[in-house]
């Protein structure tokens, strides 16, 4: 794949327009108060210098007005009810014409071909309020990554209007759940950027393929594959396709029993070892595996199951899922596994604990009566629950980069058994919507973004 | 009384062979191992499915014990099929196992593929109470990806929630 070299040539901002100021709020999106004030944008076709420029404008401006709306931070304005035909990005808009639309902010944008062929993209964000230009910028790029240059102008002004990072420019990769001829059940690892584009699968239907996880530079996943017959941890190379299982070696010189089952592994933020749960003798333990040395490390001795296993942001403590305490709970404890801590005491099954990227809490999925909720804790264990969604059934609970968006499996009953969906729900508990995978789906990781 | 106990947990059985696809009949004796050689039945047909194979085994013994929500515990009856288990195994010295550890769809992935393993355990430590060799015995995990019977419903969560025992390696397969 080539990479998108985005250049970040000119900062087109200091063309100074004071406007007529009035003393008033900057703009900016309320993230605390969720969905009841969406920020109405304005979003007219990015221009282009030709035909072919200009199609390519709408285009992106489809991706971004899509990027935006799924956020639920923002309500793009219909195009229909513009005023004013935007032909030239470097003139000031009539801000009375789109103040009228009650378009709070307006994105204009251009698209010019250069005879090599690349993609110039530039555009200016302004605040149809104060008549003021909140950003200006422009990207250089060859044509074929127009989408991921459409997702960086939403991750701009994103983060310029909410003061958190965007989340737009990432892959997902996720089980993509089929039945056979038989009806059972196929899964296998697919991957697609973020809003559903480009869609393709990482691994046959031969065996099933589970539980993915991404490195923090996007290149690699690791994930639970039954390629030898039972759950095994693998690492796969997302650029060439290579993958391989991880511990057999390890397992035989820590031990372990090498026919037992090894499951999700998740990364330390620095990308050097992974947190893995592992069958031994006597129930599933949490284990570290450095990278580089190839060693496993046994942090936890219970003869309870301890499965599930992820860092905190800061590399210094792992959360888990434990059986120890009779039914299965959420602790917390150091990387060398001294300071184990409870940080869950409700009623009901507690799994799935996965440590959010801003460090502060814990997503995980609850399964109390016959329902099953996506909830976060405080990962001190203080305060209490929060509940995001309830329903038939919930799994995998995904961070978006910023920490502001969770993704997780959704089952519901039908006919022919259970339907599995990605939904994604913004942590202040709105914003419901099915991510855009073409069948049924589960088991998403959120990739970082892509730089 | 005994016998009360006996019949219900006899009927028990049989509700649960009911539910399930394969005949697990649990009401049945463990017959002795027959000969190798397929009886003459005059037909090409054999009578019955080949002495020594999984066929035969799950027959006779019958190859799943089941397990309560979220348990791993065994049952009576699970402990009555495991002991006829151990007993055609017994009969058949050569005969190598799987047992494999099934959830139903009521629990979230990762969960499910400890506790599958730990269904799986909890088998094989009983065959071996019984006198089987625990070379003979290798264990997996399935968690809930491979269920026997894929609708949703209690029907169904209760046929998934099992410990499947299948011969792997035998003088007398094929």
């Amino acid at each position: 794949m080539s990479r998108l070299i985005a250049v970040f040539t000119a900062v087109l901002a200091s063309l100074a327009f004071a406007g007529l100021a009035v003393a008033q709020e900057p703009l900016r999106v309320d993230v605390t108060r969720g969905n009841l004030d969406p920020l109405p944008i304005a979003l007219p076709d990015f221009v282009g210098s030709s035909d072919e420029a200009a199609a390519r404008g709408a285009d992106i401006t489809r991706v971004v007005t899509n990027d935006l709306a799924s956020s639920g931070l923002f309500a793009p304005v219909d195009q229909a009810a513009y005023i004013e035909d935007i032909e030239n990005i470097d003139l000031r808009p009539r801000f009375s014409d789109w103040r009228v639309i009650d378009a709070s902010a307006l994105l204009v944008g251009s698209v010019t071909i250069q005879e090599d062929g690349r993609l110039v993209v530039a555009f200016r964000l302004w605040d149809t309020r104060l008549e003021e230009q909140l950003l200006g910028l422009q990207y250089r790029t060859a044509p074929e990554n127009w989408r991921r240059v459409a997702h960086r102008v939403a991750d701009e002004v994103y983060e310029r209007l909410t003061g958190e990072e965007g989340y737009f420019n990432t892959r997902i990769v996720y089980v993509s759940e089929g039945r056979g001829s038989d009806g059972e059940p196929l899964r296998q690892l697919a991957w697609m950027d973020q809003d559903g584009a480009n869609p393709s699968f990482l691994t046959d239907r031969s065996y099933m393929a589970l539980l993915p996880n991404y490195s923090p530079n996007s290149q690699e996943i690791t994930y639970v594959s039954f390629l030898d017959g039972q759950a095994t941890t693998y690492l796969y190379d997302l650029e060439t396709g290579r993958q391989e299982a991880l511990f057999s070696s390890a397992m035989r010189q820590a031990g372990l029993n090498p026919d037992g089952q090894s499951l999700s592994a998740r990364f330390s933020p620095d990308g050097e070892r992974l947190a893995v749960s592992i069958q031994g003798r006597s129930g599933h333990d949490v284990h570290l595996f450095d990278l580089r040395t190839r060693n496993l490390t046994q942090l936890t001795q219970h003869p309870a199951d301890d499965v599930e296993p992820s860092f905190a942001p800061d590399g210094e403590r792992i959360v888990f899922s434990s059986s120890r305490g009779g039914g299965s709970q959420l602790y917390t404890m150091n990387v060398d596994g001294t300071d184990v801590q409870r940080i869950t005491f409700g009623d009901g099954i507690y799994t799935t604990p996965v440590w959010s990227p801003r460090g502060d809490l814990i997503a995980f999925t609850k399964q109390s009566g016959g329902t099953f909720s996506l909830g976060v804790v405080r990962a001190d264990g203080s305060g209490i629950e929060r509940i995001l969604f309830e329903g038939y059934f919930v799994d995998t609970p995904a961070w978006s980069p910023n920490g502001r968006v969770l993704l997780f499996t959704r089952g519901e009953p039908r006919s022919d058994g259970t339907r599995y969906e990605i939904w994604s729900i913004d942590l202040a508990g709105f914003n419901l919507r099915r991510l855009a995978t073409g069948g049924m789906a589960s088991d998403p990781a959120w990739s970082p973004l892509i730089e | 009384m005994k016998i009360r106990l006996l019949a219900i947990a006899a009927l028990g059985a049989f509700a649960t062979a009911c539910a399930s696809t394969p005949p697990a009949d649990d009401t049945t004796p463990v017959e002795p191992p027959r000969s190798v050689e397929p009886a003459d039945t005059g037909s090409n047909q054999p009578a019955g499915p080949i002495p020594g194979t999984t066929e035969h085994f799950v027959q006779t013994a019958g190859d799943r014990v089941f397990f309560d929500l979220d348990r791993n515990d065994l049952s009576a009856e699970g402990r009555e099929t495991l002991r006829r288990q151990a007993a055609w195994l017994a009969s058949y010295p050569d005969a190598r196992i799987l047992i494999a550890g099934n959830c139903d769809e009521r629990g979230t992935r990762e969960y499910n593929l400890a506790l599958g393993a730990r269904r799986a355990n909890a088998a094989r430590s009983y065959l071996v109470s019984q006198g089987v060799d625990p070379s003979r015995i290798s264990t997996t995990s399935y968690g809930k990806e491979r269920p026997s019977c894929t609708q949703s419903g209690e029907r169904c969560w209760a046929i998934n929630r099992n410990a499947t025992t299948s011969i792997v390696g035998s003088s007398y397969t094929n």
